[in-house]
């Protein structure tokens, strides 16, 4: 068996106003990756060329050991995906995509699709057109998740759910990890949903990966440093600060390469720590992101 | 039910932390009895809708501890006393020590020349431990 379930390597798309450029990604089976990006920054063009909607022109392209966009068809039996801008069939019922579903799929898991309209609090015989954003959110993922599928691709999954529809979600999905053989790629915005349940966080910015790392590595590895300088004394040079803020006197570094031997560091060069911080998923996205295109624009 | 550990979002601390002070209470107040089998990795990270890696996090870091024994593809328990941690460890060490001659052989050093090498292997994590406590200190 493979052990990646989504693998890409040199991957490119030339669009007029977009590229994505050069794009390498690895997905290790039964682990949950977060794809995080700014709106427009290509997550949605990466997710429809893993699923075989946009074909690529340059690169290799394999979902759960199949070439894309060359064995789509024998890949989709076993990849669930929703996105936004999928629909469900308005004058339909949800009972009514069920076993439109299930005629399709033959791993379709009744008992399963049973419990989750339990969880997700829904009804079979109510038509899709009456249903609410978060419901037709989690219909969506029933449909998906029910058919069992050993890869789930989600494009914004808990974009604007309320609060309890979202813990629902995000319960559901680390449920489907439960189980080893399966794996999860959902992209999003919300910084905190990825950094609740991530294993893998890919940071995707202008069409391009910025970083991909585990998800302890992100947090571990990147602090603000807050220092006092002595009037005559000089900023340390310290490896892999991304960013110089505050004053002269009092300046404020965000490293990505924090090792707590850097406290002596600065110390006998005469630059007084005064605290070192911790930074959320978000700060470190955005972190990243200024330092990324500040290089690029000079 | 096993797990009714709690996970603060408001709690500056990162999770794994989080994850192991609650496991090391349950344990010192005797909900999570020693010797006795504790939740898979996957398990707690499916409950507390955390990911598994930071969940995998934490038990490293209470196995390293001597909190808990995690045997390849068996799970984890609590360790059952402050010996058995020991014992576990111990037949560790003798494994590798087996192996530590063997290389030894190969290389056609003599057996004061791997003992010197296994030497300089302790002194060296001495040397570490010292800076890494003198850092700590001046960090804290």
């Amino acid at each position: 068996m493979n052990d990646l379930s989504v693998h890409f390597e040199g991957v490119s798309k030339i669009y007029p106003h977009f590229t994505l450029d050069d794009l390498s990604l690895e997905l290790p089976t039964g682990t949950i990756m977060g794809l995080i990006g700014a709106n427009g920054a290509g997550k949605s063009t990466t997710i429809r060329i893993l699923m075989g909607l946009v074909h690529q022109d340059q690169g290799l392209v394999q979902v759960l050991g199949r070439e894309m966009p060359r064995e789509q068809a024998a890949a989709k039996l076993d990849i669930g995906f929703v996105s936004e801008d999928m629909r469900l069939y308005g004058p339909a019922t949800l009972a009514w995509h069920m076993s439109f579903v299930q005629s399709i799929y033959p791993q379709w898991d009744q008992a399963y699709s049973e419990m989750l309209l339990r969880r997700f609090d829904l009804k079979p015989q109510q038509k899709i057109k009456g249903l609410s954003h978060g419901q037709r959110v989690k219909a969506a993922l029933l449909l998906a998740l029910a058919r069992r599928p050993r890869l789930l691709v989600l494009d914004e999954p808990t974009t604007g759910l309320d609060p309890v529809a979202r813990q629902e979600v995000l319960g559901e999905l680390m449920a489907v990890l439960a189980d080893e053989d399966r794996t999860i790629l959902f992209s999003s915005h919300n910084t905190l949903d990825v950094e609740q349940i991530s294993d893998q966080i890919t940071f995707i910015d202008r069409g391009r990966i910025i970083a991909s790392d585990n998800k302890e590595m992100f947090l571990e590895r990147w602090r603000r440093l807050r220092l006092v300088l002595s009037p005559e004394g000089d900023l340390p040079s310290l490896p892999g600060v991304v960013e110089v803020g505050g004053s002269e006197r009092l300046p404020v570094l965000v490293t990505n390469r924090f090792d707590p031997a850097m406290v002596s560091v600065c110390n006998d060069a005469g630059a007084t720590v005064q605290a070192v911080d911790p930074m959320t998923l978000e700060e470190i996205f955005v972190a990243n992101v200024h330092s990324r295109r500040e290089k690029q624009t000079v | 039910m096993h797990s009714d550990l709690v996970i603060s979002q408001t709690d500056g601390r990162p999770m794994y932390l989080q994850i192991m002070d609650q496991i090391r209470q349950r344990i010192a107040v005797g909900d999570w009895e020693q010797g006795k089998e504790i939740p898979s990795i996957r398990q707690l990270a499916v409950t507390l809708r955390v990911s598994v890696i930071t969940v995998k996090r934490a038990y490293m870091e209470l196995e390293r501890d001597g909190i808990i024994v995690t045997q390849q593809g068996k799970g984890s328990i609590v360790a059952p006393d402050p010996e058995l941690g020991s014992k576990l460890y111990d037949q560790e060490l003798a494994k590798h020590i087996d192996r530590v001659a063997q290389l030894g052989e190969l290389l056609g050093l003599t057996p004061k020349e791997v003992a010197s090498r296994v030497r300089e292997a302790t002194d060296r994590l001495t040397t570490d431990r010292l800076t890494k406590d003198r850092l700590t200190k001046e960090y804290s």
